[in-house]
């Protein structure tokens, strides 16, 4: 690669996945009072993809904070 | 706003989105085309560009290694064949992908890696001389700009299905994009964006099968349902006990053909010499990361059932419970659902607004992917194997061509040949070639996606043709990696009669059916079983064919094969290292998991 330090794809990964964490988990959050129209809702799917999303990419982002 | 919008969506889809779901589609768009943006300013060589400058770490490698090969059309089409077969699918998983990528890491690598060869046909280059090179390379790159334009039709016709977008509105903006992202950042871009779609892909699907188990009561309870609800469901369950006779299972197919078909010949084929992949893992830093990516690539696909197969058992589970049984897309009614449809229909049935977003997301996602990864194998094989020896040449002075000596040249001057080094001006040349060639190689792309809208047929043709090419090279690059007789006359014809002789079995099976009873060996054969056999006859007569060709013709000086074939190269030991950084280990530890694996689902 040039000379240029490049930011490792892992933070790039968790920065998205942590803006996809906490969109599904506002969504989720709203479910549990207006539940979506489909197969076991009070599974509450969204709520917990959205917390494993954030979890995750929340987690990745801090480990690979670019620093000086 | 919405009225705008409407234009690029149909009345009816199987999935209606929510303002949430489509913004995270936006979102992802956003996110490649600023990745792509970022690397632009880091691509400033042939290297960069072409081979992510040689700098990627074992698990990226590994990963883009892997999400390479798992698109959209991957995940859904073997969604579809696990609810029409069963689990036997998951032989294309198993069996049919583990052995050759262990293989790859700890047999072939060593020889793509010290070769420091660009493409694979750049080793056929090195190994068998330019005609070889000339036969693969220029076989390769059109099969794969066809198949970057067929995925491009049959994403937006799912697209059209599935979320109602508009055929054009798909291909123009996905190509687009793709075109943008690559020729900015080059492999690396496309590389990242393959890690970035397999966390997609697995996040966004996950949902499935555990809400799915949930609601099918386990494991258990869904073997129950599928007894209940399939005649003999019983056989969709098991993986070898069927596989005795070719009428005993849903595939019509025998353990002879999985296992040297599908499990040898295929996948060895596929996974070892398809460059689409290769070049994923020749991007790595190191010998040793070379040899771990695509063993840990090989654990994650023995885990990709669990997102895949498994949602098409749930479909067999769930969905035929309550009378909605899907058909063949060959002979579905309008507004009847197809087995393509199960993995969006368990998606709509399980994931609310939000994870609803991310599976489509991730569909998106693998469906882009597998078209940059095309992009980019093609730019590389078009500007290293096809354009720099055949056709530059033809513009430059002679003096400047004595000094490329290149062109017509015999097998081996041994690795890193002049032909793999370029001067600095060259280099730009190379990657300004590499740019265009992406944007050529995307329109080229979409000019066979409109010409499959007009003729539906040319798919199969393109994918059938795409698969001649595989199993003959397989063999012409495992001969010339073990064996050093091999020469450049007896690789050449090898290649050259064994993808005729493919071609010649499938012309025969289409003028005349019961060729298949033929060449499957069997009157119960079914399609699926002609791939298996056709492929793994044509490895066996491109084998005997370089064998017999090689023994005709004078043999290459060993000096000349140093670093390209098993015997004359001085193989990098391992064994400095401790026992659990090997890859031998590993690689190894995987094979027992196969094992296990298909002993629990025998």
């Amino acid at each position: 690669m040039s000379e240029k330090k490049t930011l490792p794809i892992w933070f790039f990964i968790g920065v998205l996945l942590l803006i996809y964490g906490i969109l599904c988990l506002a969504a989720g959050i709203s479910q549990f009072s207006h539940p979506p129209a489909i197969v076991l809702p009070d599974v509450h799917a969204t709520f917990w993809g959205g917390v494993v999303l954030t979890v995750v990419g929340g987690g990745y982002t801090a480990f690979y904070w670019p620093r000086k | 706003m919405h009225t705008t919008l409407s234009v690029f969506l149909a009345e009816t889809s199987l999935i209606k989105m929510s303002g949430l779901d489509i913004s995270m589609i936006v979102i992802y768009f956003l996110a490649v085309l600023g990745i792509g943006w970022y690397l632009k300013g880091r691509t400033s060589t042939g290297e960069d560009f072409f081979l992510a400058g040689r700098s990627m770490t074992a698990w990226v490698a590994g990963l883009s290694f892997l999400a390479a090969n798992l698109g959209a059309l991957e995940l859904m089409g073997w969604a579809a064949s696990a609810y029409e077969y069963g689990i036997l699918a998951a032989h294309w998983y198993w069996i049919g992908a583990i052995p050759a990528m262990v293989f790859l890491g700890l047999v072939m690598m060593p020889f793509y890696y010290i070769s420091r060869t660009h493409s694979v046909p750049g080793y056929l280059k090195l190994r068998y001389g330019e005609s070889t090179r000339a036969l693969g390379g220029v076989c390769f790159a059109f099969m794969t700009v066809l198949m970057s334009g067929i995925n491009m039709y049959a994403m937006a016709a799912v697209m059209q299905v599935v979320l109602g977008w508009n055929l054009h509105f798909s291909i123009w903006v996905s190509s687009i994009t793709v075109a943008v992202y690559v020729g900015l950042g080059g492999l690396t871009s496309a590389i990242f964006n393959e890690v970035l779609q397999f966390f997609l892909i697995w996040l966004g699907a996950l949902v499935i099968p555990i809400v799915g188990l949930t609601e099918c009561g386990g494991w258990t309870g869904l073997k129950d349902r599928i007894i209940q609800n399939v005649t003999h469901g019983g056989t969709y369950l098991h993986m070898w006990s069927t596989l005795g006779n070719f009428q005993d299972n849903p595939m019509g197919i025998q353990w002879v053909g999985i296992v040297f078909g599908l499990g040898f010949v295929i996948s060895f084929g596929y996974w070892t010499t398809d460059f689409l992949v290769v070049q994923r893992v020749i991007t790595t830093k190191d010998l040793r990361s070379a040899q771990m990516a695509p063993i840990i690539g090989a654990f994650f696909k023995m885990a990709v059932p669990l997102i895949v197969i498994l949602p098409g058992l749930i479909g067999l589970g769930v969905f035929n419970r309550h009378g909605m049984t899907l058909v063949s897309a060959d002979v579905a009614k309008p507004g009847q659902y197809t087995y393509n449809d199960v993995l969006p229909l368990l998606l709509v049935r399980y994931a609310g607004p939000g994870l609803l977003g991310l599976g489509v997301t991730a569909l998106i996602a693998g469906f882009m992917s597998g078209m940059a990864g095309n992009v980019t194998a093609f730019a590389t094989v078009w500007t290293y194997d096809i354009y720099r020896p055949l056709i530059r040449p033809l513009f430059r002075s002679q003096t400047s061509m004595a000094a490329t000596a290149t062109v017509g040249g015999g097998a081996g001057n041994g690795p890193v040949d002049g032909d793999e080094v370029a001067a600095a001006g060259d280099d730009q040349h190379y990657l300004k070639m590499g740019r265009w060639s992406t944007i050529i190689g995307v329109l080229v792309s979409i000019g066979t996606a409109y010409l499959a809208m007009q003729f539906s047929s040319i798919m199969d043709y393109v994918q059938a043709l795409f698969s001649f090419f595989v199993a003959p090279l397989f063999g012409t690059i495992l001969l010339g990696m073990l064996w050093k007789r091999a020469t450049a006359a007896g690789g050449f014809w090898g290649l050259l009669i064994g993808t005729a002789s493919s071609v010649g079995m499938w012309v025969w099976v289409k003028i005349d059916p019961s060729a298949l009873s033929i060449i499957a060996l069997s009157k119960y054969a079914q399609p699926m079983a002609q791939n298996m056999y056709q492929a793994l006859w044509s490895w066996c007569i491109c084998v005997i064919i370089t064998v017999v060709v090689s023994y005709m013709t004078q043999p290459i000086p060993e000096a000349r094969l140093k670093g390209l074939v098993y015997g004359c190269t001085e193989m990098p030991s391992s064994a400095h290292l401790p026992w659990y950084k090997r890859p031998f280990f590993w690689g190894m530890l995987a094979l027992v998991f196969l094992v296990i694996l298909n002993v629990m689902f025998w």
